[in-house]
């Protein structure tokens, strides 16, 4: 879409776009290939500059079981978080859109947890599912010992995963529900009068036009997964225990900033990009369907 | 036995009533048009025979069972919606097919069916396609083969022609008449255009205000409108309505220029009393000023139709407008008379609306006001 | 719609029903916890009667997480990042969308692609960046030979420096670039008629005046809208402020949560960490529940 008045300054077009242009390089493109540079070079220990050092830095990295270790649980993570949030948002979501009595309540309340910051729901999850105090705590009184995600690796993930997904039912459930409202009425209107009822309707009509939304909140969720979960992670675990719950993004700060191997963090920046790029293009080809129905 | 029974059906949304006790009985293959203009409650009211709507007071019979608490699917109906309502995912064969899917029907069946309904609809060539990949004609006729395969005991079209251009609307006008023929099932539609109503319906029922105004042939609406609303919707240009008073001869008056002696017999009671009399611009011609029995008029403007002029003309305020179909040449501005047909003219109470007949002969036996 | 489902509509309620209480039981165990005193707040179960502690809670979790001048911080910051994001994506999208020069394009993708590239994932060069938020420029001055030009023309030696570790515009400016901003701004001017900008055109306004007379008050809804999201955004922000304030007065208030942490020796006096958690939680809540419509529409519109 192109407007047909226009402005014929340029110097005036430039000045407006001038800000943003200056931020983004200097926050954006220049950190970015920054971490390009740093990815192929080793900095001199006692300065000296860096060295190139080509793939080194990317080939010692693949060979670190650690490395693959912070990928798959970061997997893990993303796809149990995601199909969990998921999954739940769709069902509320569809339900709520009956319009049954509360759902007004409901629309509202449901976007809640969205509000809250990753970290402050990471603490409260901490309680929450803390294994001597707290809600999930009646479960060890009954069974001692079953439930303890400070020592326990597996239990750890849950938690994670569990304060993840509360938070992102809420993000989904708001796409989900407007969604659903963009169907027109009419075509449910046709598939009742064709014969269907209410949970044929939702399979048939609603979740095939669902499609595209499910697949953008699909991407989304799991680039989400890799940022959104570090505040969740430093405060519930910090990692552990013993790295049960160390994601990739917690790892290039430990190791950049803890550890201080900037060349190491950095090659894992490039590789993390390049699975959002990833991600974003997948969607993309998505996008294109979503036009394809209308 | 009729098809469809309306028994004081009422519809209100919180405390705000939008049909008003309806009744209406349908006949089995009878193809009925409900007119009105927007906001009448015509669509309301098909959406409660589809089952779409819930029914606030009332009663609705289809073939005989009260259908009141049912679900759309068990009523039996069939719709065509006027966006379409198509299934934007699902190509023209499974939208056609899809309420025979959703009724069990085997998949050998429901192709032959679909198949046999394309052929009826003319979309053979197309049912693979999806509708995003199709004409709006194509689209509606999806919508037609939709409601058509599934043999549906009654037909419900809401207002399925108004997304059409011109052209296409008179050729799908008579695509759906054609049918109707065919398949002979009892059809509601509903519209705002008073020429699709006249051309399709055997019945119209013409709505107002949440209320029924006439049902009868087109024919009859149009000679003889039972109200003041109906004279003045139903009829292109709209009937020519004035309020005057009869003297005690049986003129009508609008003022002093302008009298129009009534036909028949004087009715006693109308006598003094303030009417509204109605004349179409068909059955008035214009005739030079001056014109012994003419209302003397000026021309205000000319709407040139092609086939014949509808002239517009001004009785000192009053629109009057004169349909002619011959070649006589006026120009704005000019005086004329208006000659009234006696025979032609159609009288309302000014309170009710309602239509007043005159008595052919014998005096003192008038309709009351 | 006529409709006799009774079990599935009762299958609904009740699906419902849970969700709601999924959601809303967090919420209350924090503020039921945040009410208890240590010891109550440690048994198993926890009493879902309130406690009476509340005030004494929320007061001792002040004190410790400094929250008077942290929370003032967070409104600062979350309060100018937004604004900042409003500001500068309606005046980039304006060029985007109003301009015709060359390169115009080219423009677009490079703000577009900063979608791909989160603060995340390119966390430590955009620290390092902070250190000195001119080493870029340096850098292109060295490349080119501008600076050794310098020196030996003037005998001055160029070094461009300015840190932003610990300072509010180090906590603030990386953070106001945005892409969904811009786009949120170049769909709602697409939809602004043409008509409009001729109009002004012919009423003899260039291009600022019709930006601030006209096309800047026609957006407000979508103002209100980016900026309720961006404000929530921002105020959730946590790796980044952690990284750049090192120097507690320029701390914010969520990254104080770590400090809430109880002790791993003694009695965990969880009881004052939700207390803290509540109050650090309740600003963006807030602002949802009560800019609900413009949130979702915000959020809608952005990611599309």
């Amino acid at each position: 879409m192109e407007k047909r008045a226009t402005f014929s300054s340029t110097t005036i077009g430039l000045l407006f776009a001038l800000p943003m242009l200056v931020l983004i390089f200097v926050f954006f493109y220049w950190p970015s290939g920054q971490a390009l540079y740093w990815a192929f070079t080793l900095e001199q220990p006692w300065g000296g500059g860096n060295t190139w050092v080509g793939l080194q830095n990317f080939r010692q990295l693949l060979s670190d079981p650690y490395y693959w270790g912070a990928i798959s649980r970061s997997m893990v993570f993303g796809l149990g978080s995601t199909s969990i949030a998921m999954g739940v948002a769709l069902l509320l979501a569809l339900f709520t859109d009956r319009e049954m009595r509360g759902h007004k309540a409901y629309r509202s309340v449901f976007i809640w947890p969205y509000a809250i910051a990753a970290p402050a729901l990471g603490l409260a999850f901490r309680f929450i599912l803390a294994p001597e105090a707290g809600f999930l705590s009646l479960i060890n009184q009954i069974w001692p010992g079953l439930w303890n995600p400070a020592l326990d690796g597996t239990d750890a993930m849950i938690a994670v995963i569990i304060a993840f997904s509360w938070k992102y039912v809420g993000y989904n459930f708001i796409f989900f529900l407007s969604a659903l409202q963009s169907i027109p009425r009419s075509l449910i209107e046709a598939a009742a009068m064709d014969g269907s009822g209410p949970m044929r309707r939702m399979w048939d009509i609603q979740l095939p036009l669902l499609t595209p939304t499910l697949f953008f909140l699909l991407v989304i969720n799991i680039t989400e997964s890799f940022q959104d979960s570090f505040g969740i992670v430093d405060i519930m675990t910090q990692g552990g225990p013993a790295r049960a719950t160390e994601l990739m993004v917690y790892k290039i700060y430990f190791d950049g900033f803890k550890g201080l191997d900037y060349s190491g963090a950095a090659a894992q920046s490039i590789i993390l990009m390049g699975l959002v790029v990833l991600l974003t293009i997948v969607q993309f080809r998505f996008v294109e369907r979503r036009v394809h129905y209308k | 036995m009729s098809s469809i029974a309306i028994k004081g059906v009422k519809k209100a949304y919180a405390k705000n009533a939008v049909v008003h006790g309806v009744d209406l009985e349908i006949a089995t293959g009878e193809f009925i048009v409900i007119l009105g203009p927007s906001g009448c409650g015509k669509s309301t009211l098909l959406r409660m025979i589809a089952g779409l709507e819930e029914i606030s007071g009332g009663e609705i019979w289809i073939d005989g069972k009260l259908v009141n608490k049912l679900e759309p699917r068990e009523r039996g109906c069939a719709m065509v919606f006027q966006n379409y309502a198509l299934y934007p995912h699902m190509t023209v064969a499974e939208n056609i097919g899809y309420a025979l899917k959703v009724a069990g029907v085997p998949k050998a069946e429901r192709m032959q069916r679909v198949a046999a309904t394309a052929k009826v609809v003319g979309l053979e060539a197309f049912l693979d396609r999806r509708p995003a990949a199709l004409s709006g004609g194509q689209r509606q006729r999806v919508a037609m083969g939709r409601a058509i395969v599934r043999e549906p005991k009654v037909f419900l079209f809401d207002e399925p022609l108004s997304n059409l251009d011109a052209k296409l609307r008179v050729a799908m006008r008579a695509e759906i008449r054609r049918l109707h023929r065919r398949l002979g099932a009892t059809s509601v539609f509903v519209t705002h255009d008073q020429t699709e109503a006249m051309t399709l319906g055997d019945r119209l029922v013409v709505m107002n205000g949440g209320r029924i105004e006439q049902v009868g042939t087109p024919a009859e609406v149009y000679n003889r409108p039972a109200t003041r609303f109906v004279a003045n919707f139903v009829g292109s240009p709209s009937m020519n309505l004035m309020e005057g008073a009869i003297d005690r001869h049986g003129v009508f008056v609008y003022d002093e220029q302008r009298r129009i002696p009534l036909p028949g017999a004087l009715d006693a009671r109308l006598v003094g009393h303030k009417i509204v009399l109605g004349v179409r611009a068909e059955a008035a011609k214009l005739v030079e000023a001056g014109t012994p029995g003419s209302l003397p008029a000026t021309v205000d403007f000319i709407e040139e139709l092609g086939a014949g002029r509808v002239v517009h003309t001004d009785f000192d305020g009053l629109s009057f407008a004169v349909a002619l179909s011959d070649a006589a040449t006026f120009e704005t501005g000019d005086p004329v008379g208006v000659m009234i047909d006696p025979a032609d003219i159609h009288l309302f109470s000014i309170e009710s609306g309602l239509r007043i007949d005159l008595p052919a002969s014998q005096p003192a036996h008038a309709t009351s006001l | 719609m006529v409709e006799r489902t009774p079990i599935f509509n009762a299958v609904c309620q009740i699906v419902l029903f849970i969700g709601l209480l999924t959601v809303l039981l967090p919420f209350l165990i924090v503020v039921i916890a945040a009410t208890h005193d240590i010891r109550t707040v440690n048994t198993v179960p926890m009493p879902l009667v309130p406690g009476s502690d509340l005030f004494a809670n929320l007061h001792e979790a002040w004190i410790r997480a400094d929250l008077g001048r942290k929370l003032l911080n967070s409104f600062l910051f979350a309060g100018t990042v937004a604004a900042g994001k409003v500001l500068l994506s309606s005046m980039a999208a304006f060029a985007i969308v109003y301009f015709r020069f060359p390169g115009r394009m080219l423009m677009f993708w490079l703000i577009f692609i900063t979608l791909m590239l989160p603060l995340e994932v390119r966390i430590v060069p955009t620290y390092a960046v902070a250190a000195n938020a001119l080493a870029p420029f340096q850098a292109i001055l060295d490349v080119t030979g501008i600076s050794w030009l310098i020196r030996n023309v003037s005998g001055l030696q160029v070094k461009l420096e300015w840190g932003l570790l610990n300072s509010y515009t180090g906590l603030i400016l990386p953070l106001v670039a945005t892409a969904t901003g811009t786009f949120l701004y170049r769909q709602f001017y697409l939809t602004v008629p043409d008509e409009l900008a001729e109009a002004a055109k012919m009423d003899g306004s260039g291009a600022v005046r019709f930006f601030v007379d006209i096309l800047f008050p026609l957006s407000k809804p979508n103002m209100i809208a980016l900026f309720t999201i961006m404000f929530v955004w921002s105020w959730n922000q946590y790796l980044w402020p952690l990284l750049i304030t090192t120097d507690p007065n320029f701390g914010i208030a969520v990254t104080q949560l770590k400090h809430l942490i109880p002790s791993e020796f003694g009695l965990p006096d969880w009881n004052v960490a939700m207390a803290g958690t509540l109050i650090i939680m309740a600003p963006p809540l807030i602002v949802v529940i009560l800019m609900q419509r413009w949130f979702v529409r915000g959020l809608i519109s952005t990611e599309k």
